[in-house]
């Protein structure tokens, strides 16, 4: 069953390619919107495969409802191998082979660091999809340069308020040792320190990502006596490190707050051994009720006979807020669609978001909830939606932080 | 105190895990000479195979066990079929050809453990006993984590006795010294290495099954594992299995103890105890001063400037290349310009790996340096761009000349893993500083306005590369090549006459440095970025494989191998999903149709063996 999926998948894509010859001249109308999509497909497949199949979903429905301005919509997508400079590379081949109206994706925030420095430099849209870095839309943000998902300070406003409510005064964090994990605990410490000046980090662990020493890492916490625990680490670090903390009883009669952990991509890995109590950022699939999210969920399940994760409902969202980008411009161009999409709004599974017109963040939320365990796997009980729009520092705070 | 117990016993079981890891690459190289870069693959496919049996068997300590038994007997079978279908034809080889068609041999099951197993991580569900755990000074302590402790020295004495006390041990120690004497005895030595070969992914595969209980199998595993490996096997002294757990020890307990003084440390740790162990012991902890194995010895081929056909196609080469402005467009000519890069870059380490027979595993850190200084005096300083490339190459060969009187001391593999140390080492720190942007790197470093124009810029990198590789050229051609090159075949006779071998390596060294650095320079103007995956270890083993490819032995090799890679690399992965299985099956069928390297081939073709 896999074989046969993943073959149809490659196939799919392969059918995506565009024709090499391709009319020069002929009138713009018959022509499909091209959008250039990088991501790092075979360095991150976990979390970029759904995101793919929730883009491919999107630009079936758009299509299929008779596409953006009487045009097809088209995706040509790359690999970026998890490499900034061959994303630069890519970049430039989508831009001046292909003849892509605007760049999209990145994971990694180097990579969309790289592309957005890129489109910086040749006056060209792109909409970054899942690269969590702040610097993309505050230190280094810039007129061509829109970012969709919540990012590391925003993940971290979501879970603060709740955490201040702990009234914890020992904290130790685990976070992966690059910037993702670097920021999100330099955020939460900073924000939590306004809502309770008292609390205090006794240790930062900083494992290597993808290499986390889980048995040490976990004696070196325990060993701090902390009263919370927050975490930052995901994918396979986050199994090893919650076999190793479950089995040493390093949960045990204490809080912890964890970044991203309530995505299914990263829960459903922890299976039976998700500890139940966890404050998380997530996305509860399985019992989010509301039309938006289950009309997604049900046309994604009709398309891939699975249900879908925190990156496939990105990659939904991606393609919705860029058509509304398109609407709104009634074109192409890329300055007409950089005026345009501040201030756009747009219908995502999680409901409406919009574009900010003040640092090109979208209002794109997720779910703050905390972790359960149901039938054997882990699920998210008492979620609650947070809108983008109110994890943001207030505006003059982020006129101080974006230069551009 | 109590504390300390359990971080001493956390560090016990976190050697018997690299332990584990280690055992089957040092076991394979101390016999066959492979340098196994798919030893992580077999790993991986460990875990794989045995998450695929275990969740098939009822969950009973004693199913587990022969499930775990049976994943490593299936990674021992694929290590079998490697071995009769790739490595046997290439124990002949130069040395390190077998790196490059592992290293293709990763790239396949990458993504052939894709398509298996799916992109999700596939964690073992754990039943109740595996979950276990003792108290110790009041604190809890996995029963499994004291298993494994227990099952490192095990595993280690078996294999002991296996090589000292059986016919079979004694045959295989007898390959390592003397290949032709035992086969001249009538032994069957291809049976004697699938066996070894057999027995090392089998180790692999144990160590793969072992790790999945306190974790999951996911399709990262193998480069994070190799890596480890290759350090625990250098820093015990290649082919030394005590030596192995030893360094496991010393590894495991520095980090245990050492993420709670300098949690920052993770990235590094390894590698400095790496190039402190081989500062002080040049050979490893336990291992021996490396006797080239008799019947494996090559005689290098004189290296005679180019003949009149070679030059005129070169000619006509760079004639094509001087006029691509006016044929191609922008993008083309970006490619074209990074295949430039890589040419220097490739021609940079040829100089050192070649002539001055110095294996290098870390080039990329010379590069690295080139890049962040043009990108730090550009952004940093606003230099104008002649500065930052004219900066990027002086940097790279001042810390080059720094770092060599380190490395040339050393020989063989253990220089390639202290460059590589230095590598990581310099990779962490542009990793962590405030100055260089982190993660996040340097951006916005696009060449001056007078170069804004691709063509411009592309006909500047094209007089820097391809300035620099015909200048590293013509100085291994100069008296002071020839020196090196007797440096590197006959270091005595060197002396006798009255060179300084050492001094030679040094130069060269720098040299290889310097031009590295230039490639930098010249590759973050071309980016507009520099990143610290400039400095990873992707990058270096990207050089190797340029330099591989085009043939070690000849001075057209490394042009020819950057251009077939950059190339290769490019059309498939923009051609297919699938690329990485393309280009690691494209790698293994070069490396079996090349051996000698294309522009090795191509020589042997032309009968002109001289080149």
């Amino acid at each position: 069953m896999r074989l046969t999926r993943r073959t149809l998948i490659a196939g799919s894509a392969t059918l995506a390619a565009p024709a090499v010859v391709r009319a020069q001249s002929g009138t713009s109308q018959s022509e499909p919107i091209r959008i250039g999509e990088i991501n790092s497909y075979t360095a991150v497949p976990a979390f970029t495969l759904p995101y793919r199949q929730g883009w491919q979903l999107a630009v079936e429905q758009v299509n299929a409802a008779g596409g953006v301005l009487g045009r097809k919509l088209e995706v040509i997508s790359r690999d970026d191998a998890g490499r900034p400079q061959d994303a630069v590379r890519i970049a430039g081949e989508l831009v001046g082979e292909q003849k892509v109206d605007l760049l999209a994706g990145g994971f990694l925030s180097n990579v969309g660091l790289a592309i957005s420095d890129f489109a910086l430099q040749n006056r060209r849209l792109y909409v970054a999809s899942e690269p969590l870095t702040d610097a993309l839309v505050w230190e280094k943000g810039h007129r061509y340069c829109f970012r969709l998902r919540p990012s590391t300070y925003m993940q971290a406003a979501m879970l603060v308020g709740d955490a201040a409510k702990l009234k914890a005064k020992r904290w130790v964090s685990v976070a992966p040792n690059y910037e993702y994990g670097t920021s999100t605990v330099k955020w939460f410490k900073q924000l939590l320190a306004q809502q309770q000046p008292d609390a205090t980090f006794v240790t930062e662990q900083l494992p290597a990502l993808g290499r986390i020493d889980a048995g040490a890492t976990v004696a070196a916490l325990e060993a701090a006596k902390p009263e919370a625990i927050l975490n930052v680490t995901f994918g396979p670090d986050l199994t090893n490190f919650v076999r190793q903390g479950n089995t040493r009883g390093l949960f045990e009669g204490r809080s912890v707050v964890s970044v991203l952990t309530g995505e299914p991509e990263y829960l459903d890995p922890l299976g039976d051994e998700t500890p139940a109590g966890w404050l998380v950022t997530g996305y509860p699939v399985d019992s989010v009720t509301d039309p938006a999210n289950s009309a997604f969920i049900a046309a994604y399940q009709a398309k891939f006979n699975e249900t879908p994760k925190m990156g496939s409902v990105v990659g939904h969202a991606l393609i919705s807020s860029i058509v509304a980008g398109l609407l709104r411009a009634g074109g192409t161009a890329t300055e007409a669609l950089c005026d345009a999409l501040p201030g756009a709004s747009f219908d995502t599974p999680f409901g409406r978001a919009m574009w900010r017109a003040i640092d090109h963040q979208s209002t794109l939320g997720t779910y703050v909830g905390r972790t359960a365990l149901k039938g054997g796997h882990g699920t998210m009980v008492d979620w609650r939606y947070v809108d983008g729009a109110d994890a943001l520092p207030s505006n003059d705070v982020v006129r101080k932080l974006r230069p551009a | 105190m109590d504390a300390f117990l359990i971080q001493l016993l956390t560090g016990l079981a976190g050697a018997s895990s690299l332990f584990l890891v280690a055992a089957g690459l040092t076991v394979i190289f101390g016999v066959t000479r492979v340098v196994n870069f798919s030893h992580g693959s077999l790993f991986m496919l460990g875990a794989y195979i045995a998450w695929s049996v275990l969740t098939r068997l009822p969950r009973e300590p004693g199913w587990h066990v022969a499930g775990v038994l049976t994943a490593a007997l299936a990674t021992a079978g694929i290590g079998v079929l490697l071995e009769m279908t790739l490595l046997r034809r290439i124990y002949r080889a130069p040395e390190l050809l077998q790196l490059l068609a592992t290293f293709g041999v990763v790239l396949m099951v990458q993504d052939l453990a894709l398509l298996i197993w799916g992109p999700d991580d596939l964690p073992l569900p754990r039943p109740p006993w595996l979950r276990g755990f003792v108290r110790i000074a009041e604190q809890q302590f996995p029963l499994y984590d004291l298993v494994l402790i227990a099952i490192a020295p095990l595993v280690l004495g078996a294999l002991w006795l296996g090589f000292t006390r059986t016919r079979w041990g004694t045959l295989v120690r007898a390959a390592t010294q003397d290949r032709d004497m035992l086969a001249a005895l009538g032994v069957d030595q291809r049976l004697l290495f699938t066996s070894v070969f057999a027995l090392g992914a089998g180790l692999a595969g144990l160590g793969g099954a072992l790790a999945l209980p306190d974790g999951s199998a996911n399709l990262q595993m193998d480069m994070a594992v190799i890596t480890d490996a290759f350090v625990v096997v250098v820093v015990g002294g290649m082919g030394s299995l005590p030596g192995a757990y030893l360094a496991a020890l010393l590894i495991a307990l520095l980090q245990t103890f050492g993420i709670v003084l300098l949690p920052k440390a993770t990235l590094v740790l390894m590698f400095v105890v790496m190039a402190l162990v081989l500062a002080v012991r040049p050979h490893g902890l336990l291992g021996r001063v490396q006797v080239p194995t008799r019947g494996e010895a090559h005689a290098y081929a004189l290296i005679r400037p180019a003949t009149p056909a070679l030059c005129a196609l070169g000619a006509v080469v760079l004639a094509l290349a001087l006029a691509a402005p006016l044929l191609v467009g922008p993008f083309w000519l970006s490619v074209l310009t990074e295949a430039l890069v890589a040419m220097l870059f490739a021609a940079s380490l040829h100089a050192m790996m070649g002539p001055g027979g110095m294996i290098n595993f870390g080039h990329a850190a010379w590069f690295g340096i080139g890049a962040y200084a043009a990108a730090l005096a550009a952004r940093g300083l606003s230099m104008p761009m002649p500065v930052g490339l004219f900066l990027g190459p002086l940097l790279a060969g001042l810390v080059a000349l720094a770092f060599g009187w380190f490395v040339v001391r050393l020989s063989g593999i253990y220089l390639a893993m202290l460059t590589l140390a230095f590598a990581q080492i310099v990779w962490a720190v542009v990793f962590q500083s405030e100055t260089t942007g982190g993660d996040n790197g340097v951006l916005g470093v696009w060449p001056d306005a007078w170069a804004h124009d691709p063509r411009v810029f592309y006909l500047l990198a094209l007089l820097l590369c391809v300035g620099g590789t015909l200048a590293l050229r013509r100085v291994l051609f100069s008296p002071f090549g020839y020196a090196l090159r007797a440096a590197r075949d006959a270091p005595e006779r060197a002396e006798a006459i009255g060179l300084f071998p050492a001094r030679l390596r040094m130069a060269a060294f720098c040299l290889a440095g310097t031009a590295a650095g230039l490639a930098g320079a010249v590759g973050a103007y071309s980016k507009g970025s520099v990143f610290p995956s400039t400095i990873s270890i992707g990058r270096s083993v990207d050089a190797l494989l340029m330099v591989l490819l085009g043939g070690v032995q000849t001075m057209a090799g490394p042009v020819v191998g950057a251009l077939a890679y950059t190339g290769l690399y490019d059309v498939l992965i923009r051609a297919t999903d699938l690329w990485r299985l393309a280009l690691g099956a494209a790698i293994v069928v070069l490396v079996l149709a090349f051996p000698q390297g294309i522009a090795g081939a191509a020589q042997h073709v032309t009968g002109d063996d001289a080149t």
